[in-house]
């Protein structure tokens, strides 16, 4: 049984993983004026979530220690963009963008493709673990339609074969 | 017509983006000129030069420096590289091509109002680009451009710091950004007071978008008259036009900024794909009103996008060939809004979700048509009733689309159905295919 009150402490956390959170977060604080800390929340979340996996409580809780601001700010900071993960995706994260420029071009087809193929709704983690599938909003990439994001790296003028590819490549 | 290239003259160079290949093109000369010189003098320029902003709203730049209160420090600057607005797909290609040159924009901006240190916002989506931002500010740093002195020469401490947001459009709102900036949720901020007085950490903040910075280096270097002569009127300069959608030839075109919108799409963009007829345009990124195809034979001038009923916003042009749905076309950017409003002002939290949802319905045949005056009349009670532009942006299409295509909305009702068929984007599943491999430019 779990004590409700030291869910999502710090102390949780491997301590060779808080170790490694300390050292990087040293060298982004650099980027803010000293007594401007709490504004390296999203750095320092996107950094807890790259070591730690997703945005954990506990996760939260430790950036919200270390840039002197409350758990309450962080929770605010992991629950309002979508690129944070407070639950764990899978290994791998494939976000295709659906917005208009890319559906001209068959942003939607690609979607549709890849949910019949992992047998996946939206938002969803294949059963292994593998990927997790999102459909995302507009990444810039218009141009060069239909997009898709996996692990942040942007792919660009997809097709059906060359998703299939990349997809089928993750181990 | 004026070939003059400002923005992209460098683009498609071996290593463009590096130090050493911007020094060999004149680069950090326009900084070095600087140096001599009066800061003033370059606001000066920058005001004769009829630089508006790029981001979306057109406002004059020069003016915008202008409110700085004279007498507090420190004061920051903020480079706006959010690029959300979909359609819009420019400024990552000054960063991936050219980062040097908005890094000079910076220092000269910097130089000009007295400012020791910028932060360029850059959606998170950008990871690549940001991390091509920070070599070259560590490269600018190494070189000594960056630091205690500027360009090694002058007594002036700049340092430039690259802040990656991590997936919100709200975001690209300025006072939205700012919140950000100081380490939370993106919440667009009461105004006035106006960031330039009151901005980041309460302190006085310019807040500008990377193109419009980008210019800087070239209105000190050849004088903002120069500028202001390549544009019409109060508009001065080129711009970058992002063209995508249904068309031969998508990409970015520099152009000046009252370049021709039907030549744009038409000559520069290679026309319609598939030779199929053009159907409608979103002139300036998907919060611009739709124009529909008779109406595009204008100048892309911001006063003349706007007497013509739209808006030149972001420069981001998407074109809609005859196959689309344009129901569907709009249900979807009544999608985006919904997903993107950040929920502080009922009217913009409550609306784009029930716009969305009459939408699906009208597309998907189960609509009256009281749900299409519905429609309307929800999008009348979003526009101007929030504390930010959101809600405009997401009436402004709704409005227009009804107001140009109701006859459209009014057959889905009829057909109890989409009578251009399962998908709404139109295409058949053989050209649907073709498409998807034949988009090239």
């Amino acid at each position: 049984m779990t004590n409700p009150a030291s869910v999502g402490a710090v102390e949780e956390l491997p301590r060779e993983k808080v170790e490694h959170f300390d050292r990087e977060l040293a060298g982004i604080l650099n980027r803010y004026p000293p007594d401007r800390k709490a504004a390296a929340m999203i750095p320092a979340l996107r950094l807890g979530q790259e070591i730690f996996g997703y945005l954990s409580p506990a996760v939260q809780r430790l950036a919200a220690q270390r840039l002197g601001t409350s758990p309450a700010r962080a929770e605010e900071v992991a629950t309002f963009y979508v690129m944070f993960h407070t639950e764990p995706p899978g290994r791998h994260v494939v976000e295709v963008c659906t917005n208009v420029s890319c559906c001209l071009t068959g942003g939607e087809r690609v979607f549709e493709h890849l949910k019949k193929k992992l047998e996946l709704a939206n938002g969803q983690t294949t059963r292994d673990g593998r990927i997790t599938l999102r459909e995302v909003e507009c990444l810039g990439s218009c141009g060069t339609a239909p997009a898709m994001l996996v692990d942040e790296e942007m792919h660009e003028r997809l097709t059906i074969q060359k998703v299939d590819q990349i997809v089928g490549g993750l181990k | 017509m004026s070939e003059t290239l400002i923005l992209s003259k460098r683009w498609g160079k071996p290593d463009s983006a590096s130090l050493a290949s911007y020094r060999a093109d004149g680069g950090y000369g326009a900084l070095d000129k600087a140096m001599g010189a009066d800061p003033a003098a370059i606001v000066d320029e920058v005001k004769k030069s009829n630089l508006r902003g790029r981001g979306g709203a057109g406002f004059a730049t020069g003016l915008k420096w202008t409110f700085l209160p004279k007498d507090v420090r420190p004061r920051y600057l903020t480079v706006n590289a959010d690029e959300s607005e979909p359609g819009t797909f420019k400024d990552r290609y000054i960063i991936e091509h050219d980062p040097h040159m908005l890094i000079e924009g910076i220092a000269l901006t910097c130089y000009a109002l007295d400012i020791h240190l910028a932060y360029i916002y850059i959606r998170g989506e950008f990871a690549r680009q940001a991390r091509i931002l920070e070599q070259a500010i560590q490269e600018a740093r190494d070189a000594g451009i960056l630091g205690p002195r500027l360009l090694g020469k002058k007594d002036f401490p700049l340092d430039i710091h690259v802040h990656r947001g991590a997936g919100a459009y709200i975001c690209g709102e300025e006072s939205a950004l700012l919140e950000s900036l100081e380490g939370k949720k993106g919440y667009p901020r009461l105004k006035p007071p106006f960031p330039a007085v009151v901005g980041l950490w309460g302190k006085p903040t310019i807040i500008n978008n990377v193109e419009t910075i980008a210019n800087v280096p070239w209105i000190v270097a050849n004088g903002g008259e120069a500028f202001a002569a390549l544009g019409v009127g109060k508009s001065g300069g080129t711009r970058l036009f992002g063209v995508s959608g249904h068309v031969n030839r998508p990409g970015v075109y520099e152009k000046p900024v009252h370049y021709n919108l039907k030549k744009l799409i038409m000559e520069d963009a290679g026309g319609i794909v598939g030779g199929r007829k053009l159907k409608a345009v979103i002139p300036g990124g998907s919060s611009a009103p739709v124009l529909a195809a008779h109406e595009i034979d204008i100048s892309l001038e911001f006063d003349a996008v706007k007497a013509a009923g739209s808006m030149s916003g972001s420069g981001g042009v998407i074109v809609f060939d005859e196959s689309v749905c344009l129901v569907r076309a709009l249900a979807r950017i009544a999608k985006f809004y919904a997903e993107e409003s950040c929920g502080q002002c009922t009217p913009c939290r409550e609306g784009t979700s029930w716009m969305e949802g009459i939408l699906e319905k009208i597309e998907h045949g189960h609509a009256t048509a009281a749900d299409v005056e519905k429609l309307e009349q929800v999008a009348g009670n979003i526009a101007g009733n929030t504390i930010c532009a959101l809600g405009d942006a997401a009436a402004m299409p709704v409005q227009s689309f009804l107001k140009k295509f109701k006859p459209e909305f009014l057959r889905h009702v009829e057909a109890h159905r989409c009578p251009m068929g399962e998908s709404g984007w139109g295409l058949d599943q053989s050209s649907r295919e073709a498409l998807v491999g034949a988009v090239r430019y």
